[in-house]
């Protein structure tokens, strides 16, 4: 099916379908349930974790396959917000013409960014994209207000020129994003007895095009160019000696993440046109490297898995406050309500990096493939099992493919 | 002329003159050996010639085209493959991967951002990638992973990597360092059929007397970098100062 094997395409439309129906199984808690909190379903949840699906699948097209460490890609994902912007201000409030400026200008950038720091390799690449996305974090901060709007972030204005479309709406507002005249903000319900279902423009806009962008990566992972890429982080050296040149194969597996980084900042200010320098900080770039290891380095799915993790850890775990704590231990006795609640308390709320932390270690530890080798080991006890319970064992072991 | 032609090539690392005034000419369709004692200088003139190494003086032409100052990359693009002492491989893809990779190096050149193509659907470069594991009987593992293999297995993959090249000249070092006798005599098999059959000049560098005269047609015998002798095996057997530098090496 559209050129993949087999096995891809099942995976394909098995993400298609979550992609689809996200809505549904991110909401599993009734409304008034105590568990509606743990809902995830709400669009703002939902287009989130798209983006960072995005952004953590286009980090480990680099990361992933040709083993070089980027540790400055939100410095692109703060370019593609900003060109995003600067669309929405001075063209039109139409998504696509923003996407794709953003999408450029990332690409653009990563290719100044990509050609200094694939000087070095290992650690040393490491620290250059790290010190140049500081410095691009420190200058959105300080000296390119003009451009970036400094500490107030960057924001859409009454008097923007927008030069196709209106400047402001009839009631006198800034006009929302908004895909040919369809607001990205627009969206209905279903209620379903005690369930209620959000179905938003925006998160299925930012569905499609992920859908599009994870297609891209499954034919890449697959083609000459993705076996290229294995074999930078497999043995450069044997490379040369077989008359391939590294630089140009991974400095273009780095403007392609790049630009991936680019088209998700450009999807987050379609959603909420403001655009931030924090984007751009350390602790981000961090973030997406968390959400690649936790899933599993060099795996198609892998990243989605990760950034899935954490942005919902991040969302939920974040809002649970001493109040709620306190409801939930409410059944206990005084004296040990209130220790359970002292114990808990650091690790939600505020503390919900704790939580984040002690996850990331137990995976790293004891899956250092990820998520993904943890379903891989599950499902080999499953056919083991079955394997077992047959008359006739099967011819061929089930052997984990390369990139699965 | 030869086909690979070295003129008063010297390499100074620091105070150790690793190479001095060396020259040689491997003739075309040839299997020229060179020999000598540890730290003579082999694998220093082999680093030369693939770009690893840059001499102090000297010059290096291969088909009368310069080779000094080119990339290892391009200098095997012009036609020159090496098999290393320890076998370079891909070890994380499988050995059908690193089949595919010099085959797609040769058709593509040094780099070709094909990132729409399934590797499946290059029918012709999956041909030519099995047939050549057929020839040195390792189809059966065509996927396993590269890492896995025995350390043998490991080197006919390599030497298999590079003949799927098509080069004009194949470098080897050592290919038979730390076999059993019978690997080693497999091999010999393997590498006077590509002579024969592939009509491909090779250079080698070995230890083993066996294997050497079993193949050479020239040999070169270097002592602390500079070459001794360079004559036919029949000569070079008899030759005393052969065997000095083997008998001094010795008595150190």
């Amino acid at each position: 099916m559209l050129g993949l094997n087999a096995k891809d395409a099942r995976l394909y439309i098995i993400v298609l379908v979550m992609l689809i129906f996200a809505p549904f199984f991110l909401n599993p808690f009734p409304e008034t349930s105590g568990l509606a909190q743990f809902n995830a379903g709400y669009p703002d949840m939902m287009q989130r974790l798209v983006i960072f699906g995005l952004f953590a699948v286009g980090f480990n097209i680099l990361f992933g396959l040709t083993g070089y460490l980027s540790f400055g890609h939100a410095a692109f994902l703060g370019v593609g917000s900003y060109a995003g912007v600067w669309m929405f201000k001075l063209l039109t409030m139409n998504v696509l013409p923003a996407l794709i400026v953003s999408t450029i200008a990332a690409g653009l950038f990563s290719l100044l960014i990509g050609y200094i720091s694939l000087r070095r390799s290992g650690i040393y690449f490491s620290i250059l994209t790290l010190a140049f996305a500081q410095m691009c974090y420190s200058l959105a901060y300080s000296v390119l207000t003009p451009i970036t709007g400094g500490e107030t972030g960057l924001q859409l204005a009454l008097d923007d020129p927008r030069i196709i479309g209106t400047q402001q709406t009839a009631e006198g507002n800034i006009p929302v994003p908004h895909l040919f005249g369809l607001p990205m903000n627009s969206n209905t319900t279903l209620d379903l007895g005690a369930w209620s279902f959000t179905f938003s423009v925006g998160y299925y806009f930012a569905a499609v095009i992920f859908a599009l962008a994870f297609y891209f990566t499954i034919r890449l992972f697959r083609s000459p160019f993705g076996l290229m890429l294995r074999a930078v982080k497999s043995n450069q050296s044997r490379m040369s000696y077989t008359g391939l040149n590294a630089r140009p194969y991974t400095l273009a597996a780095f403007v392609i993440s790049g630009m991936f980084a680019g088209l998700a900042g450009g999807l987050m200010v379609s959603m909420d046109p403001l655009a931030g320098a924090e984007r751009m900080l350390w602790t981000a770039s961090g973030e997406v490297v968390l959400m690649t290891i936790l899933g599993g380095v060099g795996t198609l799915i892998g990243p989605i898995l990760g950034a899935g993790v954490i942005t919902y850890l991040e969302a939920i775990v974040s809002t649970i406050n001493s109040t709620i704590l306190h409801e939930w231990f409410s059944g206990l006795p005084d004296g040990l309500e209130n220790f359970m609640v002292n114990i808990l308390y650091p690790f939600v709320g505020k503390g919900w990096h704790l939580t984040l932390g002690l996850v990331f270690m137990t995976v790293v530890i004891f899956l250092p493939g990820g998520i993904v080798e943890g379903g891989r080991r599950i499902y080999g006890l499953f056919s083991r099992k079955r394997r077992q319970s047959d008359a006739t064992p099967p011819n061929a072991a089930a052997q984990p493919g390369p990139g699965e | 002329m030869g086909i690979l032609e070295v003129q008063n090539i010297n390499k100074r690392f620091g105070g150790l003159q690793a190479l001095g005034n060396v020259n040689l000419e491997v003739q075309e369709g040839s299997c020229h050996a060179i020999i000598g004692p540890n730290g003579a200088g082999k694998s220093t003139l082999l680093n030369v010639l693939v770009g690893k190494l840059i001499p102090d003086t000297g010059s290096v032409t291969f088909e009368e085209k310069n080779v000094l100052g080119r990339k290892p990359h391009e200098i095997n693009q012009m036609g020159i493959s090496r098999v290393f002492q320890t076998p370079e491989i891909f070890g994380d893809l499988t050995v059908m991967e690193n089949m595919l990779i010099p085959c797609l190096a040769r058709r593509d050149g040094s780099y070709s951002l094909k990132a729409f193509i399934s590797i499946p659907s290059e029918k012709a470069l999956n041909t030519e990638a099995e047939e050549m594991l057929d020839e040195v009987n390792m189809l059966e593992k065509r996927d396993m992973q590269a890492s896995s293999l025995s350390r043998g297995d490991k080197r006919r993959l390599e030497m298999a990597m590079c003949l799927v090249q098509q080069p004009r000249l194949l470098l080897l070092d050592e290919p038979t360092a730390g076999m059993a006798r019978a690997d080693t005599n497999n091999t010999i098999e393997l590498l006077k059929e590509i002579k024969d059959k592939r009509n491909i000049t090779m250079a080698i560098i070995e230890h083993d007397m066996h294997v050497v005269f079993s193949l050479a047609d020239r040999i070169t015998v270097l002592a602390q970098g500079t070459p001794l002798v360079e004559d036919t095996p029949e000569n070079i057997k008899g030759h005393p100062k052969v065997r000095e530098a083997y008998l001094g090496e010795a008595q150190v």
